[in-house]
């Protein structure tokens, strides 16, 4: 006797699709909705980062770092110049380090805020949520103009420092954003999430275990989205973050809702830690003495931020010349999507894409 | 009903008289009556689409500037006063772009799709009382009539979806056939509701009928109503069929140029026509105060209920699939018959045996009886729903992380 | 309770499609639609005697007929295309060219040999910024030593053949100088705004103060 039978199907999602982030593809098969098997397929944006940084020296290679991660390159700024520092041994200015500070922490409310916004817009909600995203984003874009002249590709820290004090407008804006931006926030977690289709759609989706995450090396609000208490800003104290007060969420069981609402809670932690900086900030100097050509002694050294997507580490062989032997970028990206097929196997088609759009992927770090 | 008529819609028996008395003068003594029948048809469905098409184009219009407005932008505003041109070049982009054929795809099917899609549309409006009649006059089974050609979309959807030879298309319309089909189902129990009431299955008796509108006395049958109608045209919540994010554009994928345009058409007229439906047996149709014709209060409410949906679209992630197949059967289904039970129990016992007249009063005692009832079940069904997914315990934190500073 | 959810999200919606400071800061590049009393505080004058003056002008405004310039509202840090180089400033040390990471000026200095003379700058023959490949970071500016090259303020530069991009030395000469404050704090002393302002000429752009000789063992090579 023959029953029904069913044909699996296989789907190329991508590289030139709508909610993969990207030019990334995915090679799915299909049992009528439900997927039972996947891989990923990238390199589609692959630029040569890492060779390209034997060539230049160690100021030029700030302007590649911003092309990684585009949505949030004072992150990976601060990630290199930081490895740069250590490296030859720069003190760095304390103004300075707040402004870093200052800086990455705005970077991480934008990365995020797009993050919420397009998984959102991957749900289905028609833009309307990534829209109010965006328009808090620009406000931050704004902000960033008045600081460095550049609103993506920023460029902004240097070796020692960075390379230009923030003048009294940005401080009035930051002043005004800070005052606005948590009523905001709280206005898109009403809107978001309590909603019953978002929470239909995301609550016990997509589970990624403790155990598993860790195992994956998976990091950033995933890693915290499964329960795993673990931030670099605490675990590892770079810059001045010892000295500011602010708690790490957690998810309670690592599925898709977990993923977003973590942001959500972290983007409030960061108007926190912006509002105690301002309040610590003094003058002083912004920049040590650098060369500009600096020739770091010969050795090899790691350094890693939190950033928006995960830990941020750059690794950098020097040989005593102008530019790094070797540089090597821990991308978080690239490795928080490693546990994609334990995520998705058995779900369907529409969770598929939540499920992507829940990792925050970046492809221009995925692919370097 | 005493209301001054500024405009009288022309229905097709007017166009029969017309035409046969031009042709009786002409001298076609034999052949004249089918020859208006002819003529009348043929003057009637180019005013019909005339009118929807040019109607459509301002719909899209209203669609992009309200929905923008809800997302704090702009909207079309370029193109003529406040953009108001932004949809005659739209159609003219579409109609100059190639119309290009898959090599693979099934070239009949692909071609008959669009047009399959679009004829059910353009036919349900003229049954709908835009006044005291309507297009075809008053078609004695008018709601019968909607609800077998709405019918013919899945099917038309499945061509356009077969024949592109497209996994995402055969996707969305796998999806469409299989939502469409399950939401007739609710969509009838809604309409059965109705026809309880008024006794009728035609239109403008529908219309007659209500002295109460019958949204307020049968909420429940409103929101089933509502609810499979919204994804009979696959509109946020329910829009599977395109779901642009996950399907790329789902059925319509590989279509291009002139057959886009009217797929396209055919898509943004889906919810003119729901509405005036929703207009018709919901919100009393074209009664209204005296000082204004009746045409202006069926726009009035039809303006309302798209109002009301494009509200819903821009404000309402999508549903998966599995979630909308769900919510048809598991849950519209069983609030539409209970609906109708409730709805029976009060007409036999409220109707009057002989003359089988419903008065106002009875009306108003259902609609108490319906409203508690109503709230009773979304309450219950809302609290019975949300235990198992709303409230989460707080977060621990896994006993794998350890994040002490180092040297504690 | 469960949908109530949903019932607040449509009222969020609504609060955003009403209140007006909830807009998305568009402003609708490069000319843009008035109203009527826009029109009227423009032209500094009342509404209501604009409106009876002009009726026609009323009325096209109306209907969305009427267009105003706007651009976007510019930071005067903001790193701008065509870069304002002063001739006068510029020694033809090619700090610049040596500095860019990706290598896209191109300096040719006193091969002819007619006006260099002992302590003189160079005679510069080519000056050439391929702004098609230029990323607009700044470290060109930021190497200059003499405050001769500044980033620009203007975004307008599309053309239709990358070899147009090109700006070489008699473009860079007659080009309009708003030099862009970025990396310049001197300009932002002086209250220098690229885009409202008027043009800065060469003396004004430099830092005229000679630091001190322990400004300069400070700043040059202690390593
Ligand atoms: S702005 Fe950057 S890329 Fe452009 S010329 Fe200057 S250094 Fe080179
Ligand atoms: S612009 Fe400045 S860095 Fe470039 S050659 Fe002239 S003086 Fe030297």
């Amino acid at each position: 006797m023959t029953g029904i039978r069913t044909e699996p199907v296989t789907v190329n999602l991508g590289p030139q699709h709508p909610s993969t982030h990207g030019v990334f593809r995915l090679r799915v098969t299909f049992d009528g909705e439900e997927i039972i098997d996947l891989e990923p397929v990238f390199g589609y944006l692959h630029r040569g980062t890492e060779k390209l940084a034997e060539t230049r020296n160690y100021t030029q290679i700030v302007t590649l770092t911003d092309r990684m991660d585009y949505v949030a390159s004072m992150s990976n700024n601060l990630a290199y110049v930081r490895t740069v520092e250590k490296l030859s041994g720069i003190q760095v200015p304390e103004r300075a380090q707040y402004i870093r500070v200052i800086c990455a922490e705005l970077q991480r409310i934008a990365s995020h805020l797009m993050a919420t916004g397009f998984l959102l817009n991957d749900i289905g909600a028609l833009a309307t949520p990534l829209i109010y995203c965006f328009r808090e984003r620009e406000k931050i874009l704004d902000l960033f103009e008045m600081l460095c002249g550049a609103r993506i590709t920023l460029s902004y820290m240097r070796p020692g420092g960075i390379f230009q004090d923030a003048d009294s407008d940005f401080w009035n804006a930051l002043d005004i954003l800070i005052q606005e931006l948590p009523h905001y926030l709280d206005e898109l977690e009403a809107l978001i999430s309590k909603n019953e289709i978002v929470l239909a759609r995301t609550r016990s989706v997509g589970i990624l275990s403790d155990a598993d995450a860790i195992d994956y090396g998976v990091t950033g609000p995933i890693l915290r989205a499964s329960r795993v208490k673990w931030d670099l800003r605490k675990a590892n104290p770079y810059e001045i973050y010892n000295r500011l007060d602010f708690e790490i969420p957690i998810g309670v069981e690592g599925d898709t809702y977990d993923r977003f609402h973590v942001r959500l809670l972290e983007m409030q932690e960061s108007v926190k830690i912006i509002t105690q900086c301002i309040k610590q900030i003094e003058k002083g100097p912004i920049r040590a003495n650098t060369p500009y050509f600096i020739r770091p002694k010969p050795g090899e050294t790691y350094q890693s931020v939190e950033g928006p997507k995960g830990e941020l580490g750059f690794y950098l062989i020097s040989d005593g010349g102008v530019s790094p032997y070797r540089c090597k970028v821990r991308a978080p990206s690239f490795i928080n999507l490693t546990p994609l097929k334990k995520m998705m196997l058995g779900w369907k088609m529409g969770d598929l894409i939540t499920i992507l759009g829940s990792i925050d992927i970046v492809l221009g770090e995925v692919d370097r | 009903m005493t209301q001054i008529y500024f405009v009288q819609l022309i229905d097709f028996y007017s166009f029969y008289e017309m035409f046969y008395s031009i042709f009786q003068n002409l001298g076609f003594e034999k052949s004249s009556s089918w020859m208006s029948y002819i003529a009348a048809g043929g003057s009637l469905s180019f005013l019909a689409i005339n009118l929807l098409v040019l109607a459509t184009a301002f719909y899209t219009w209203f669609e992009r500037r309200t929905i923008a407005r809800f997302q704090v932008r702009r909207g079309p505003n370029r193109n003529g006063p406040f953009g108001l041109g932004q949809p005659f070049a739209d159609v003219i982009k579409l109609i100059m772009k190639e119309d290009t054929i898959p090599s693979e795809a099934d070239k009949p099917v692909f071609t008959i799709a669009p047009i399959a899609l679009l004829a059910p549309t353009l036919l349900i409006i003229t049954v709908i009382p835009i006044d005291d009649s309507s297009f075809l006059a008053t078609l004695n089974i008018g709601i019968l009539f909607i609800v077998g050609i709405t019918s013919v979309n899945s099917i038309a959807i499945f061509m356009a979806g077969w024949g592109s030879r497209n996994k995402y298309a055969i996707l969305g319309s796998m999806r469409g056939a299989a939502m469409l089909i399950s939401y007739e189902i609710p969509m009838a129990l809604g309409i059965t509701s109705v026809l309880l009431i008024a006794g009728s299955l035609a239109m403008s008796e529908i219309v007659a009928k209500q002295e109460i509108w019958f949204i307020a006395v049968m909420p429940m049958g409103f929101f089933v109503f509502m609810a499979s109608a919204t994804a009979e045209m696959s509109r946020t919540p329910f829009d599977q069929i395109e779901a642009e994010s996950e399907l790329g554009s789902g059925y319509n994928t590989e279509f291009s140029g002139i057959k886009f345009a009217i797929l396209f058409l055919a898509e943004f007229m889906a919810p003119i026509v729901t509405s005036a439906v929703v207009t018709t047996l919901f919100l009393g149709g074209s009664q209204g105060f005296n000082f204004l014709p009746g045409q202006f209060w069926f726009v009035l409410k039809m303006f309302v209920v798209i109002f009301a949906l494009l509200w819903i679209r821009s404000t309402w992630p999508r549903l998966r699939v599995d979630q909308i197949m769900g919510f048809a059967w598991k849950i519209l289904m069983e609030l539409g018959f209970v609906n109708i039970f409730l709805i029976a129990i009060e007409v036999a016992i409220l109707m009057d045996p002989v003359t089988g007249i419903l008065t106002s009063q009875d009306m108003l005692i259902m609609a108490g009886i319906n409203w508690v009832f109503t709230i009773i079940t979304l309450v219950f069904l809302a609290n019975f729903l949300g235990k198992r997914n709303y409230d989460r315990p707080d977060p621990v934190p896994s006993p794998l992380a350890n994040m002490e500073p180092k040297g504690e | 309770m469960y949908g109530l959810g949903l019932i607040k999200g449509l009222g969020i919606t609504m609060k955003n499609l009403v209140i007006p400071n909830r807009q998305f800061n568009i402003y609708q590049y490069p000319n843009k639609k008035v109203t009527p009393w826009d029109l009227a505080k423009i032209n500094s004058s009342k509404t209501f005697p604009f409106i009876a003056k002009n009726p026609i002008t009323t009325f096209k405004s109306l209907v969305g007929l009427v267009n105003v310039e706007e651009r976007l509202p510019q930071h005067p840090n903001f790193r701008g295309e065509e870069f304002a180089w002063y001739d006068n400033r510029c020694t033809g040390c090619a700090s610049c060219a040596k500095y860019c990471p990706l290598g896209i000026i191109k300096i040719v200095t006193g091969t002819s040999g007619v006006n260099s003379q002992e302590g003189q700058s160079y005679d510069l023959e080519v000056f050439d910024i391929d702004i098609g490949r230029c990323m607009f970071c700044g470290l060109c500016v930021e190497a200059c030593p003499y405050d001769a090259l500044h980033m620009g303020s203007g975004f307008e530069e599309a053309q239709y053949q990358r070899s147009n991009l090109v700006i070489d030395i008699n473009k860079l000469k007659s080009a309009e100088k708003k030099p862009s404050t970025w990396f310049r704090p001197q300009l932002v002393k002086q209250g220098h705004d690229p885009i409202t302002g008027d043009t800065a000429d060469w003396k004004k752009v430099g830092r005229h103060e000679k630091p001190s000789l322990d400004d300069q063992s400070e700043r040059w090579a202690k390593r």
